[in-house]
């Protein structure tokens, strides 16, 4: 099956990156849900698709069944038998604790929470809400913007290099090596590439610090022992490479949809604008309808789930945007209800592999929506203009013209 | 009221945390916690929304 073909049964032969599933896959998941609530393809790999919240988070918390050692929602390149490494640097532990499971998973991830707890989250608020208040004056009084490239874009890759302790002004080389590893991922070279990049990069950083230590992540993983010994260079460079290719098109996505949303809903604008109180429940409201992140599981060993026979080596994608709309678990999904009160969305993920940096996420969001308003309140979109979206891994707006008094 | 975080499913999503800091904490590890012993009657209704978006289904209300 090529893998530009159209497709005509959801059920049985999906593709999260048909086009109309990236532009609108909540009328796919309400067919399937009600039809066939895990889908199926032979696209690429062997994958299922769940539908129901209580599916999803099911198997995210089976990790005896569903390991995480291949987390891409479209296969990489050794995956598939192809040989993908291009002489670049290699990653031989994956991205811990990401793409690990217990106990590299448990350890490796104790070493980053603390720099995105909801205390060291705070520390970053000065800067994230300069950092959105220099980006408005750019724009703010042109009557015109893209809300995704000129703002959201801007806003979490520049947080992420201070967290990491490199230059800023990197931030465009980062963005663009992020988005050629998780959206262009079905053009095996481009991934190839932005991935050799982004690691010898890293690989030079590390080397800098390695003499000349500064106060950041990097410099302290590599100053860290565990039960005596200093970390492998392997495990740092994969945890440096996460932080950067989880932090950036994630929350970019989640700041975009939210200014789509605003832009094409003038009520709940205006509301958010007039009751401010309200940002703590809307913020998760729009986490929860437009949850940015799948991720995926390798099935360990032949098992049957809920009547799927699925083999060792399948994928599943964990499609926490689906569970987040559905029925059964939220009253009328599909509408955003900014002060909706029972709200266990799963955008960050459910179980062990919780997103780690979800408070950093939350505030990123908070902050560039609360600047936003202020300095924007009316907006919509600009008449005429084409909106384009990404998605697969991630999915949000790339352009969005808005036009504001 | 009085409530409690079961440490065995908390994931450290912090959503009870955002919603009632008066009543619960997270470390930073991600673990949350009750820093209360009973729940003043102004903020119970606050501790109930946190129990209502608890991903994990982690908070239980002991006493009511």
């Amino acid at each position: 099956m090529a893998r530009t073909a159209p497709v005509d049964d959801w059920a049985i032969d999906f593709d999260v990156l048909d086009p109309s599933y990236v532009r609108d896959p909540f009328t796919i998941w309400d067919d399937l849900r009600s039809s066939c609530p895990i889908a199926h393809t032979n696209r690429r790999v062997s994958s299922w698709l769940p539908t129901r919240y209580e599916d999803v988070t099911a198997i995210a918390h089976d990790i005896e069944h569903f390991s995480s050692l291949r987390v891409a929602v479209i296969p990489v390149g050794d995956e598939e038998g192809g040989d993908e490494d291009g002489g670049g640097p290699q990653l031989e532990y994956g991205l811990p604790p990401i793409s690990a499971d217990p106990p590299l998973h448990t350890w490796t991830r104790r070493l980053l929470l603390p720099w995105f707890s909801h205390r060291r989250v705070e520390s970053y608020i000065p800067l994230t809400r300069q950092l959105c208040q220099k980006l408005l004056d750019g724009f703010a009084t042109s009557g015109q913007a893209d809300a995704a490239a000129d703002y959201a874009q801007q806003i979490p890759v520049r947080v992420i290099a201070h967290i990491l302790g490199v230059p800023i002004e990197m931030s465009d080389d980062f963005t663009g090596w992020v988005r050629d590893i998780l959206e262009f991922a079905d053009d095996p070279e481009r991934r190839m590439n932005g991935a050799n990049a982004l690691l010898t990069y890293f690989v030079g950083e590390l080397e800098v610090r390695r003499h000349s230590p500064g106060d950041d992540l990097l410099s302290e993983l590599l100053q860290t022992e565990v039960e005596g010994q200093p970390l492998d260079d392997g495990i740092i460079l994969g945890m440096a490479a996460l932080v950067l290719i989880a932090g950036v098109d994630t929350t970019w996505s989640a700041i975009g949809s939210s200014l789509w949303h605003l832009a094409t809903h003038a009520e709940d604008r205006k509301r958010m604008v007039a009751e401010p109180e309200l940002m703590p429940l809307a913020l998760e409201e729009l986490l929860r309808a437009y949850s940015p992140v799948t991720m995926a599981r390798l099935v360990t060993a032949d098992y049957e789930y809920a009547g799927c026979p699925m083999k060792e080596g399948d994928k599943v994608l964990m499609n926490f945007p689906a569970a987040n709309r559905d029925p059964e678990a939220f009253d009328h999904p599909d509408e955003v209800v900014l002060d909706r009160a029972h709200n266990r969305h799963v955008a960050f993920g459910s179980g062990i592999h919780r997103c780690a940096g979800s408070n950093l996420a939350r505030m990123e969001l908070q902050v560039a929506l609360e600047e936003w308003l202020l300095r924007i309140p009316e907006f919509s979109l600009e008449d005429g203009k084409e909106i384009a979206w990404a998605g697969g891994q991630v999915r949000g707006p790339r352009v969005l013209p808005v036009v504001f008094p | 009221m009085r409530v409690r975080v079961d440490p065995e499913k908390c994931q450290g999503h912090a959503r009870c945390y955002g919603l009632a800091p008066e009543i619960f904490d997270v470390d930073d590890y991600g673990q949350a916690s009750v820093i209360v012993d009973v729940v003043p009657v102004e903020l119970e209704a606050k501790t109930r929304l946190a129990v209502a978006n608890c991903p994990e289904y982690a908070i239980e209300i002991l006493d009511d």
